[in-house]
């Protein structure tokens, strides 16, 4: 085995799959606690109404019911808390752990039935009676707000922000382009449900909570302040997690409950949601309704946006607060220079589940509205879609490029990128001037197919900092503990292949513990496409320590310079290939225990921390082309083309950076085309199983062609990295909108999401009538 | 609740003697009596495929079957596929074309495949993909699950074609 092999930019196996492809893994499903219970939760049937009364009594007679709870029995307890604090104006939004007076969606916890048996428990559930008066519901985030309780309006807040002078810029425009656009509701929905297991260690005074993910650390904060505890008494542990995604992770009732009831009623309680469950109570996200409009010169040059935008956060505020519509705000102008802008976004609370982060929060939704307002204005002045694009860019000379715009609490500032560069080489990849000519050969035909276009710009490394732990021990395996986290994305392996490159051993040496408050006092978990960024340079920093410190000690035992020493495939030994005696690192590693003579004054242990701190996000950047097909009789969408380019700054394993891109593409292709939570007038949700909410299928991802690109390292960290993790999914409800208007004669009718065949067929019978 | 009936389910070669509920699901069983928890739920209406195990050499739905219904049938799970401490071709080939993220589909996605080229060593691509279409991945992109279902064929076919002469 030679070292180089496992180092940054290799695309090495994943050291996660020897498990997950035995059956051997840790999903959450898969604990269990001697003497555990089992939790069923009481949802509620209604959309919106007031319980007058609560019958617990059929079910706690059934055997092997150990206790019914209601909100009386965690009276005690607060709200669920903002992650980033608390904020005093959405405070009254907050989720109640369960119901109170009144149910503001279907699927709302209501009761918790507690029993020795999950099919116990399911039947007692079945037998807790709720008498609910029904109330009218909010379904439309876009219409007159109405009332949240008494005092409290749906819509808590407006998020603003903006710069220039919008309206002297409209005045001045030579045209201006008005767009009503809507996104449709669709989430995450990972493959292995919800799950949770809370249980109290009267003997250490530790409550732990299983099935930890996403935020180990930043949720044991939480929930240690939300159960008065100290957080030294609070332990989270993180399994293997089938899928985040942005969903899975967060802290919601359920999470709270058998924490709780771990501790009152002294056993394990495990709870597993059922895939109903996960479709209304799951973080749902997306559903937004923008009517933006742009100046622009006759070149297609933008002088302003002007956006108001209603974003429908569902029955409450969980713990993301307003980021999803902040960060709407923020990234809307994508990579485009744009001197006047003006956004609302009315924060609006509706009779649906709550809504939060997924994938690409934001980005999702505004680059699929500004993308087709960049259509729009190149068909409006009759330039090409290339054309509008390339006149608006933000040119490499300009970064970094700093807009006076926040996201995620961070100002905006493009850090680097050569935006045109990647527009002209997606282009040359693609064949962009041929697909044009064939296209519209085919269109004049007959034929319904399309070229479509999207550029954007995205974010990661969310800061501020992160620290890790590095510990060699004396076999000379490498132990690397982080605060972050694993969602299925390779973490262990990104993380042990820059900590092989800075250390040199071989990456399959390390071993990286992730997810544990109980072995890293902090850490910020893996959200935001932060963990590759923000883990790996913390990393390099702790492994660059443990080098300096194994070759000071080598030095001394081989008796030369630590100048002279390096670390190849976990043995020291003389630079440049000289012969000479050699020492593993386990070797070091014994020399630095405690109890060695040879130690000398230097700290015991051959380990280190090492912290890094960023004061910005890194800036990732995309392009995406697509070719598609509409069948006219059935309105199914044929993609025949596809293709991404994308700009990671550095790609450490380019398999899993290609992975990723295929991979969100694959899912954001779900909410373009065919996913969507749709509610009936009275608030009951339609899309509860797999059979009315349609995943994609390996017969809808089509063949992508992926072009990763290293142009612009990140000018943020000392690896030049940036994440992939969102960045094949952040561009696809835009590429696919705009090939299918294409299709269509790109007249501006694809104005929402998801394009199902439904909506398209009728579209097509429509144009073929007018 | 109903009264619990004795059962005996062999599950990779072993015999496993559990005390069930008629209406217990072969999924459950299979998971918390006899304790293999590679095969996973991920929907319980028979849609994602996770659960996908092989009866008497055929994918099936292990979230549709009563655990009652497996009496005297050989059930192979995830956890049987290897042969000792050689992972199937197919596990092989998962983890050489990167066909796994979080990897809570593979169980069902591996015995789905194991079961097709156990039964046609020769399933072209065509076939192969719509057998694939009715398991659901919600990480890859699936593009990756095709090709190492596909590298795994060719192995197999050219370790068959070694051992036959």
């Amino acid at each position: 085995m030679t070292a180089p092999k496992s180092q940054i930019g290799a695309s090495v196996p994943r050291l996660e799959d020897a498990p997950l492809v035995t059956g051997r893994g840790a999903f959450v499903g898969d604990i269990a606690f001697v003497h555990q219970l089992h939790m069923r939760i009481v949802r509620s049937s209604y959309a919106h109404g007031i319980i007058t009364a609560i019958d617990t009594a059929a079910a706690q007679a059934v055997p092997g019911v150990v206790a019914v709870w209601t909100y009386k029995d965690i009276a005690d307890l607060p709200p669920i808390d903002f992650r980033e604090g608390s904020i005093e104006k959405l405070s009254p939004f907050r989720q109640p752990v369960l119901a109170t007076d009144r149910v503001r969606y279907v699927g709302e916890p209501i009761a918790a039935v507690f029993a020795e048996d999950p099919y116990v428990a399911e039947d007692a559930a079945d037998l807790v009676m709720v008498e609910v008066e029904e109330l009218a519901p909010v379904l439309d985030a876009a219409e007159a707000a109405g009332e949240f309780s008494p005092g409290h309006s749906t819509e808590p807040v407006i998020c603003r922000q903006g710069y220039g002078d919008v309206d002297a810029a409209f005045a001045a425009a030579d045209a201006v382009v008005e767009l009503d656009l809507a996104i449709g509701r669709h989430s995450g929905v990972p493959l292995e449900t919800r799950g949770a297991i809370g249980r109290y260690d009267a003997a250490r005074d530790v409550l732990e909570l299983h099935g930890a993910a996403k935020v180990p650390h930043r949720n044991r904060e939480s929930l240690a302040k939300m159960l008065g505890r100290s957080t030294a008494a609070v332990h989270l542990y993180e399994g293997h997690v089938g899928g985040g995604f942005g969903v899975r992770g967060e802290l919601y009732p359920e999470d709270i409950l058998v924490l709780v009831a771990a501790m009152r009623l002294g056993r394990p309680v495990k709870w597993i949601e059922d895939r109903r469950e996960h479709m209304i109570a799951a973080n749902q996200s997306r559903q937004q309704r923008h009517r933006i409009r742009a100046a622009v010169d006759r070149d297609g040059r933008i002088l302003a946006i002007d956006d108001d935008f209603y974003h429908d956060q569902g029955a409450y505020i969980r713990t993301h607060g307003t980021r999803v519509a902040d960060m709407s705000c923020g990234i809307l102008p994508g990579p485009y220079r744009l001197p006047h802008y003006r956004v609302n976004g009315h924060f609006r609370l509706t009779n649906k589940t709550p809504a939060a982060t997924y994938r690409a929060p934001g980005r999702y939704e505004t680059n699929f509205v500004r993308e087709r307002l960049m259509d729009a204005i190149a068909a409006r002045l009759g330039l090409s879609r290339v054309e509008v694009r390339r006149r608006n860019l933000i040119a490499a000379s300009e970064m970094p490029f700093e807009r006076p715009l926040m996201a995620l609490g961070d100002e905006v500032v493009l850090d680097s990128g050569d935006y045109e560069g990647l527009l002209d080489k997606a282009l040359a990849r693609c064949g962009w001037e041929e697909l044009e000519r064939e296209v519209a050969h085919r269109r004049a035909a007959g034929e319904y197919v399309g070229l479509g276009i999207a550029m954007y710009v995205e974010k990661s490394g969310l800061g501020p900092v992160d620290g890790v732990r590095i510990n060699v021990d004396a076999t000379g395996t490498v132990e690397v503990i982080t605060g972050g986290a694993s969602i299925g994305q390779g973490f262990e392996t990104v993380i042990a292949q820059v900590c092989a490159e800075t250390l040199g051993v071989d990456y399959r040496r390390i071993r990286v513990v992730h997810g544990r408050t109980d072995r890293i006092e902090y850490g910020i978990g893996a959200h935001a496409t932060r963990a590759t960024v923000m883990t790996a340079n913390a990393t390099h920093v702790a492994a660059g320590k443990v080098k300096a410190k194994a070759l000071d000690m080598a030095a001394q035992l081989l008796q030369t310079e630590a100048a002279r020493l390096d670390i190849v495939d976990g043995e020291v030994r003389l630079r440049d290939g000289a012969g000479g005696p050699s020492l593993s690192l386990g070797e070091i590693a014994q020399h630095l225990r405690p109890v060695s003579p040879t130690r000398g004054e230097r700290d015991p242990g051959l380990a280190a921390e090492g912290w890094f701190t960023t004061k910005h996000m890194t800036y990732p950047y995309g392009v995406q082309v697509a070719v598609v097909k509409i069948d006219d009789g059935t309105g199914a969408v044929l993609i025949e083309k596809m293709m991404i380019a994308f700009d990671v700054g550095r790609a450490i394993n380019p398999a899993l950076v290609r992975g990723q891109l295929v991979g969100g593409f694959a899912q954001g292709l779900g909410g373009a085309l065919f996913e969507e939570f749709q509610y009936d007038e009275r608030g009951q949700p339609l899309s509860v199983t797999f059979a009315d909410y349609l995943l994609p299928t390996v017969k809808d991802v089509p063949e992508i062609d992926i072009l990763i690109a290293e142009d612009a390292p990140s000018a943020c960290n000392p690896l030049g990295i940036k994440g992939a993790g969102e960045g094949g999914i952040a561009g696809a409800g835009a590429v696919i909108a705009s090939a299918i208007d294409d299709a269509l004669g790109g007249k501006g009718l694809i104005t929402r999401l998801p394009v199902t065949p439904q909506r398209l067929k009728a579209l097509i019978d429509a144009s073929a009538h007018s | 609740m109903t009264d619990k009936v004795e059962i005996a389910l062999t599950i990779n070669g072993r015999t496993h003697r559990v005390a069930v509920e008629p209406r217990r699901t072969l999924a459950d069983v299979i998971r918390d009596d006899c304790g293999q928890t590679g095969t996973h739920l991920g929907c319980e209406h028979g849609v994602c495929g996770a659960c996908t195990i092989l009866l008497d050499g055929e994918a099936v739905r292990s979230c549709l079957m009563f655990a009652v219904q497996a009496q005297n049938r050989d059930i192979c799970t995830v956890e049987g596929l290897q042969n000792g401490p050689e992972l199937h071709p197919l596990q092989k080939a998962f983890i050489a074309h990167h066909a796994l993220q979080c990897g809570f589909c593979t169980p069902g996605f591996l015995m789905l495949a194991a079961g097709a080229l156990e039964r046609n060593p020769d399933i072209d691509d065509e076939e192969l993909v719509d057998l694939l279409s009715s398991n659901l991945c919600r990480c890859t992109g699936y593009e990756n699950i095709v090709k190492a279902v596909q590298a795994a064929r060719a192995e197999m076919k050219a370790a068959s074609m070694k051992v036959a002469p």
